[in-house]
């Protein structure tokens, strides 16, 4: 039974309007980016750059608004979120291993702690671990941003893992264990290749996490040339909150690498996240 | 594009419940797996909670970061944050913009899942794809793009509601400043913030609808029951499991919402504090560094978002029986 023509046209209409609120202002900061400050002001705005230049990309590359080169908040933002991803993933896979092939006391236990760590607002947590790192003399240190973010991105990383270790079949395990394997030759040569789709989305879903993080970078990182992105981006907009070109390109070049991975790995996201909510 | 088959779901907790007659590793395996886990979330996550208890019942300053022991000052910490009109403003602005936010991310959320599912094949992957576009916006970006949108020199929003006709919105819009009082504020953060987290509600929803068995509204409209009639007994019903989720989940992250406001309104803009803003610029803020009574203003954001937790915890153990 197909609905009448009008309820069509109506749904389609409603579905272009979604896509454009949704996009628009990602659209509109892609544009910002490339228009001349004359366009930018312009008492009529209009949706395209007229005369597109890269006047803004380069003044945020080289690194003349921040004094410091935009590569070198790229090569901290990239090394600290690489770090996070490796050091999380092969944590939270061990656990998730724990979670999902054994049945163990303070099982439940464990599952419940995961859930409920990953609610503790990092808002509050920010003040101790500042202190902590500055006692330790880690404050001003990509180790100690690594260390916290790993922390961040563990009980979620074990979360979304576990579904997808019970969802290789035990029996391949069993098999290789006939045939003489050790654990460790199984997790490696069994476990490891079926589960790495799981383990790719879940490394994306924590490089975001590190790549997008503000609040802690802000809080320990001092120095301009220790910061991450997200810091040059609240440094150029503090300092000049209205030259919204630079601010503009600034934002482009670190949402743009964020969008790219998430298209890749939405459809796992998605089910990682809802995993359990939804009946099977 | 969004195609929802899940590959978790096809595996049902019971698998994971089998009898341990197939374990074969030593029985300390499952520890030693769980162990570096246990100690990262043990130093960085929980003992760190210890310590904001701890330090707010003391006062804790530039001093103490050098060593020197802090000073056991009872309830006085939480008797000054209390008894200070200022907290219960910054109070109230949590709690309102959350249960602003809140409803109208489920509310946007749920008709655009319904929207897309009604959608066809194409139309419905074209759309989903917007969504995802907000999804994947950096929380920082999304408050400088919103903070660029609402500009009252250039901003596009100040310029369209000037070029709307002053008997709809009144006029003096061309060089309004959102950022100048509360209200204002809060009103760009609320689109903000709604905007970032709809699609998540959305495509949770969109999962939750895949899951219906079609013949249910057949037998609906046969029936003569209007869509209306037929979300609030048929759909409303089977995804109520979702719906709760989605709702502590909200909850939770509009409640301790701090990048996108420090980014909008900043620490010098006290007037516009919510709680965790407040709690980092006691600590932050200033030269006079004040841990302590920061510790305490975190301790009551914590145990708020705990409370709702702990609901939660409950809701998806009791889904999942003890898988």
């Amino acid at each position: 039974m197909r609905a009448p023509l009008w309820r069509r046209v109506a749904l389609n209409a409603a579905g272009v309007g979604v896509f454009l609120v949704s996009a628009f202002p990602v659209f509109w900061m892609i544009s910002t980016a490339f228009k001349p400050n004359g366009e930018i002001f312009s008492s009529t705005p209009h949706p395209l750059p007229e005369h597109p230049t890269l006047r803004h990309f380069g003044s945020v590359v080289d690194g003349s608004v921040a004094g410091v080169s935009f590569w070198s908040y790229f090569a901290n933002s990239a090394a600290v979120a690489i770090a996070t991803v490796v050091i999380s993933g092969l944590l939270a896979l061990l656990a998730a291993t724990a979670v999902a092939r054994f049945r163990f006391r303070f099982r439940t236990t464990f599952l419940v702690l995961l859930l409920v760590v990953q609610m503790v607002p990092c808002e509050a947590l920010v003040i101790p671990l500042f202190i902590d790192l500055k006692r330790m003399e880690m404050l001003n240190s990509l180790v100690g941003l690594i260390a916290v973010y790993v922390g961040f991105a563990l009980p979620f990383g074990v979360w979304m893992l576990r579904g997808f270790v019970a969802a290789v079949p035990k029996e391949l395990e069993e098999a290789a264990a006939l045939d003489g394997a050790g654990p460790l030759r199984i997790f490696f040569r069994v476990l490891l290749p079926l589960v790495a789709p799981g383990l790719v989305a879940t490394s994306v879903f924590s490089f975001i996490t590190a790549w997008n993080e503000f609040l802690f970078a802000y809080t320990f990182l001092k120095d301009q040339d220790k910061a991450t992105l997200p810091i040059m981006l609240q440094f150029f907009f503090g300092r000049s909150g209205n030259d919204w070109g630079p601010i503009m390109a600034a934002s482009t070049l670190l949402t743009l690498p964020v969008i790219a991975f998430f298209l890749l790995v939405q459809r796992r996201m998605v089910s990682g996240l809802v995993a359990g909510a939804v009946k099977g | 594009m969004l195609d929802t088959a899940q590959p978790v779901r096809r595996t049902p907790g019971r698998d994971t419940t089998r009898p341990a007659r197939r374990r074969r590793r030593p029985r300390s395996g499952p520890y030693l797996l769980i162990l570096p886990a246990l100690v990262v979330i043990g130093v960085l996550l929980i003992w760190p909670v210890v310590q904001i208890g701890r330090m707010s019942f003391e006062k804790v300053g530039v001093r103490q970061l050098r060593g020197e022991p802090a000073e056991n000052v009872g309830l006085a910490n939480y008797r000054q944050i209390l008894g200070d009109g200022f907290f219960w403003t910054t109070f109230r602005h949590t709690v309102l913009f959350a249960v602003v936010a809140v409803a109208a991310t489920l509310l946007v959320g749920t008709l655009v899942g319904l929207l897309i599912n009604r959608l066809g094949t194409k139309m419905s992957a074209f759309v989903a794809g917007g969504v995802l576009v907000a999804w994947a916006t950096p929380p920082i970006t999304a408050a400088i793009i919103f903070s660029w949108l609402f500009g009252t020199t250039g901003g596009l929003v100040n310029w369209f509601l000037d070029a709307l006709p002053d008997a709809l919105v009144g006029s003096g819009w061309a060089n309004y400043n959102w950022f100048g009082t509360p209200l204002p504020t809060y009103t760009v953060l609320t689109i903000c913030v709604v905007w970032m987290s709809f699609p998540f509600v959305a495509v949770s929803v969109l999962a939750g609808l895949r899951t219906v068995p079609r013949e249910l509204y057949e037998a609906a409209r046969v029936d003569g029951s209007s869509a209306w009639q037929s979300f609030w007994g048929i759909t409303f019903p089977l995804l109520r499991p979702i719906f709760g989720v989605l709702l502590v989940l909200s909850v939770i992250w509009d409640f301790r919402v701090f990048t996108q406001l420090f980014v909008m309104s900043g620490l010098a803009n006290r007037d516009a504090f919510n709680l965790s803003l407040y709690g980092y610029s006691e600590a932050f803020g200033s030269l006079n560094a004040r841990y302590g009574l920061g510790s305490a203003i975190a301790v009551v954001l914590t145990l708020i978002v705990l409370l709702v937790t702990a609901m939660y915890a409950r809701m998806v153990i009791r889904q999942e029986g003890t898988s």
